[in-house]
């Protein structure tokens, strides 16, 4: 049967999905001393409400063909994405222990022959929106009913084919894509603003041909509203800045670029899973 | 002078091939969609383009979207083909094609379009004399260059069939459709053009032609030169390539790329683990110049003189 239907509970199912996603990319990285948790925890409160909440699925067809496709572009928030697959019930849970091990399907990037529910091989930033473009035209072209979901680093912006990807979808109005922009202002060595500065990047999206929505991407309301949002009531692709804060629910990571890729010691593993509950 | 038979008006331009059976598939699988960078008119996709307008995707300038674009496109059923020039397709996109592609595996059809060095006078960044290293590193990626119109045709109705990543390597330049009985096309096994026992000449594409010239050139002095067209370059027949180094004890490869890391590459790789012979690499050495086509092919032994000269000295380095 199909999942994530949106219900009178969704905002406690996704909250309590979001806290075991973020408690299990915690323990996958902290046992494996590798990964990018600060990426991962801005990115799973909308992970969390797409598979709990917006997307239509099915865990035992991955290749149904009428399915919501969901591109992790930003393919390194692995964390993110595989523990919110393992809880959409794509894998055991089991699976979520060999992480980056030994020709482990959980890669350090996504891999779509790996993993089921995976979309796309993604890793190298900016490939994922062209792809999901691709996926939303051929639902075009089909004049079939599902939606297209791609999320990217507010960083990866900075990849000029993001900006390619951004003129086709406005000109040709593909508005069965939406676009949501992992919002958190870090890049993996600074401020985005600091680097090569993405503000305003409503203004360019909007320019772009795009209906553009702001809102946080930590507060599961606006995030259904928002996402779950029929696309029959636009005529233009889909733009959702989510304001986050990486690192989001573990004091001494929030807002701190080092945690791209740090790791946590003993100490703070411990310390993290006591602010995770 | 010889090598005019691979650049005047006497053969066809494969794109016509090239177009008429791509229309004539897509009447009959509606699956088939191409996504072009502005590239319709260079591409012959015009007829295309009216008959199935809803499934031609013109992504505009901007090949990484075009080749991302064409990956999706797969993952939501449909048999895309990816047309464009192929300097800027296989140079540009490169990472597309390997991650988006060829790690992902969709089933993309990748068509390079005026490749080698078609757009001669234009200057090396209109080149792609790399394309063939490129593609062979990626090895999930079927890559044929046919030989003429008739291999053209066939090639395109194989990769529409085929469920996996394909790369087409076509030209603008016209070239003589090959005159053989019962001609089949089977990717990854070459084409005997002619029989022989001295030396191979292993060629593919826009220079197939021209090695068979060569061996009529070597036949008057007595030299029996062997022609494969190994117009499937991976996956290689190596089947073929260790026959001849075993039968013949001397190879030619001729190729409109660069002479590293293409078909004389992958033949060498080959002999070098099998049965070592002596391998001449007809090709380019690097940036080209600007010039005609004609002049260019003239210049670097891309004729029939400079094959068979390339084919006098493999047989004299024989047990050398």
């Amino acid at each position: 049967m199909p999942h994530a239907l949106k219900t009178d509970n969704s905002d406690a199912v996704i909250r309590a999905k979001a806290l075991w996603m973020r408690q299990q990319a915690m323990k996958m990285v902290y046992a494996k001393q590798l990964g990018h948790l600060g990426g991962d925890f801005s990115a799973i409160d909308v992970l969390a409400t797409l598979y709990f909440g917006v997307l239509r699925y099915d865990p035992s067809r991955p290749d149904w063909a009428d399915r919501d496709r969901f591109v992790m572009s930003k393919g390194h928030a692995t964390g993110a994405l595989y523990t919110a697959l393992c809880a959409a019930g794509y894998f055991p849970q089991d699976w979520l222990d060999t992480y980056m091990g030994h020709h482990s399907k959980l890669n350090g990037h996504p891999n779509r022959q790996y993993l089921p529910g995976v979309e796309t091989n993604t890793g190298p930033l900016g490939h994922g929106f062209p792809v999901a473009l691709g996926i939303a035209i051929a639902g075009q072209i089909s004049k079939a009913d599902y939606r297209t979901y791609v999320l990217t680093g507010d960083g990866e912006q900075q990849e000029g084919s993001n900006w390619e990807a951004a003129m086709t979808a406005g000109h040709r109005k593909v508005k069965n894509l939406t676009l949501i922009i992992d919002r958190n202002r870090l890049q993996q060595g600074a401020r985005t603003e600091d680097t090569a500065g993405l503000d305003p990047l409503d203004d360019k999206y909007r320019a772009f041909g795009w209906h553009v929505v702001e809102i946080d991407g930590h507060d599961y309301g606006q995030l259904l509203e928002t996402l779950g949002a029929p696309v029959g009531e636009r005529e233009k692709p889909l733009c959702v800045i989510a304001k986050t804060v990486k690192g989001k629910g573990v004091s001494f990571m929030e807002d701190q670029a080092k945690w791209h890729h740090g790791v946590p010691n003993a100490e703070q593993f411990a310390q993290a899973m006591k602010e995770l509950v | 002078m010889a090598v005019a038979a691979a650049t005047t008006a006497t053969g066809f331009d494969c794109r016509k091939a090239w177009a008429e059976t791509l229309e004539s598939l897509a009447a009959a699988d509606e699956r088939i969609v191409v996504v072009v960078n502005d590239s319709v008119g260079s591409s012959n996709l015009g007829g295309f383009q009216e008959k199935f307008p809803r499934r031609t995707v013109n992504v505009g300038i901007a090949e990484q979207n075009m080749v991302g674009v064409a990956a999706g496109l797969a993952n939501g059923g449909r048999i895309p083909f990816v047309s464009a020039a192929s300097c800027f397709l296989t140079a540009r996109a490169l990472e597309q094609i390997k991650a988006d592609v060829a790690y992902a595996g969709f089933n993309v059809k990748l068509v390079g379009q005026s490749s080698g060095i078609a757009y001669g006078e234009l200057g090396a960044t209109h080149h792609s004399i790399e394309d063939f290293a490129w593609l062979r590193a990626l090895g999930p990626i079927t890559v044929i260059a046919p030989c003429d119109a008739w291999e053209t045709a066939e090639a395109v109705k194989w990769a529409a069939a085929h469920e996996g990543p394909v790369y087409l390597r076509l030209s603008r330049m016209k070239v003589p459709t090959l005159d053989l009985p019962d001609r089949s096309f089977t990717p990854g096994k070459a084409e005997l053009q002619r029989a022989g026992t001295d030396v191979t000449i292993i060629a593919n594409g826009t220079t197939v032609h021209l090695a068979i010239e060569a061996a009529e050139t070597l036949a008057a002095e007595g030299i029996s030169a062997r022609v494969l067209n190994m117009h499937t370059i991976t996956p290689l027949d190596t089947d073929a390539v260790i026959s001849a180094a075993r039968e013949t004890g001397a190879i030619v490869t001729v190729e409109e790329a660069l002479d590293r890391g293409g078909l004389g590459g992958a033949v060498a790789e080959c002999t070098s683990a099998t049965h070592p012979v002596p391998v001449q690499r007809v090709g380019f050495p690097g940036f080209m110049p600007t010039g005609s086509i004609a002049s260019l092919f003239e210049e670097f032994g891309l004729s029939r003189e400079g094959i068979a000269g390339a084919a006098r000295i493999a047989i004299r380095r024989k047990g050398a």
